[in-house]
């Protein structure tokens, strides 16, 4: 399990050099700092996610998210072979991934969990991510940017004479890495496959 | 001209939203305010359930930072950053990227500030913080809010695409404004 290897590696190492550098006091601030900053954050996506999962609600019976999952159906039907067609699952991923594009942080993150949640129902081991929940991380950590908004108005305020010039570049490099994304999904998903077999 | 264009689709985009899709919903028939309620009702349990995950992954980055750890990997990483053609300044952001959303905007934002937004080191910190994602937060807090513990091949899947969101950032700076 990676995940394990790399949680132990940054605790461990960090205390580590901390006490090789006679400065171990630090690491108990950082942990009691960090662990108020957890739920602070989480605090804070109570709100965001209370009023985009109510929009996500009236824009569900208006049959919007279906409209737009329809017309994205050619894609998400490859990519999550696994969800029937029509399940709610992929208006949520859909939802999610536009959210991403458009540089609507604030959206995205509650649009995401609702996705994980439907993808969840389908999912036969509760604790097990599903091949559909990794390639819906791995799109959405790549996920092809069109407005990097927040990046576009740091560079506007240091006084940039283009601050938009880096929106092309962008574009570049995300679908590229959306492409090495699907494509590294491809393969751990014919690898799980066969060791099923 | 494009910079005020993006700079208004981005402060309208979201007032848009939240005025377009009641509206359409309202004229077909949705009764939206009990939709919104209905929906909103989810959002409580949802947010609460990630804070096991949040604390558990943000303390051990907080740690790496704060001790020194880290600045001592950028020390050990430092030859093949080289390698792919980028400045060594840049390199911090590069590993603080998929940890800490925060840290790696404060990180772009002084380098941006320090060398000047149209410089190469500006350009492509610019580049690398649009391209790549925050895998850790988005992993922790994606599944941990339905209670998935282990994560397969995603924290892989997530750390490849944000190399190559970075290599290629590199690449493209390199090219077009090196």
């Amino acid at each position: 399990m990676v995940v394990n290897a790399i949680w132990l590696f940054l605790l461990g190492s960090g205390v580590l050099v901390a006490a090789a550098q006679g400065k171990v006091e630090v690491v108990t601030t950082a942990a009691l700092e960090a662990s108020k900053t957890a739920v602070n954050i989480a605090f804070e996506l109570i709100g965001l996610m209370t009023l985009w999962l109510g929009l996500l609600k009236i824009a569900e019976k208006a049959g919007l998210v279906e409209m737009l999952a329809n017309g994205m159906k050619p894609i998400t039907v490859r990519l999550f072979p696994s969800i029937p067609r029509n399940h709610p699952a992929i208006g949520a991923v859909v939802m999610n991934l536009s959210a991403n594009m458009l540089g609507l942080g604030s959206a995205a993150t509650p649009f995401g969990l609702k996705a994980m949640q439907e993808l969840q129902k389908l999912n036969p081991n509760p604790d097990v991510a599903s091949d559909a929940q990794c390639t819906f991380l791995g799109l959405n950590t790549a996920c092809i940017t069109l407005i990097p908004a927040t990046i576009i108005g740091i560079r506007a305020a240091a006084g940039s004479g283009n601050p938009t010039e880096i929106v092309g570049p962008t574009i570049v490099a995300t679908s590229f890495s959306t492409v090495v994304a699907i494509v590294a999904d491809r393969y751990f998903r014919a690898r799980a496959a066969r060791r099923r077999r | 001209m494009t910079a005020a264009l993006m700079n208004e689709i981005s402060r309208w985009a979201i007032p848009l939203l939240l005025v377009a899709i009641p509206t359409i919903a309202y004229l077909r028939g949705v009764r939206v305010y009990e939709a919104f309620v209905e929906g909103a009702q989810e959002g409580f349990q949802t947010a609460v359930k990630i804070i096991p995950f949040l604390v558990g992954m943000l303390v051990a980055i907080s740690i790496f930072r704060a001790s020194g750890a880290m600045n001592l990997l950028v020390y050990v990483l430092d030859p093949v950053i080289r390698l792919i053609g980028a400045p060594v300044e840049i390199l911090p952001l590069a590993l603080m990227r998929p940890l800490s959303g925060g840290g790696a905007l404060g990180l772009a934002a002084e380098l941006i500030s320090t060398h000047g937004p149209d410089s190469l080191i500006g350009r492509m910190s610019s580049i690398m913080q649009g391209s790549t994602d925050t895998t850790f937060y988005v992993l922790t807090v994606y599944f941990g809010s339905v209670g998935i513990r282990q994560y397969r091949h995603a924290l892989t899947l997530g750390l490849l695409a944000d190399i190559s969101g970075l290599v290629a950032s590199i690449v493209l700076a390199n090219w077009l404004f090196g």
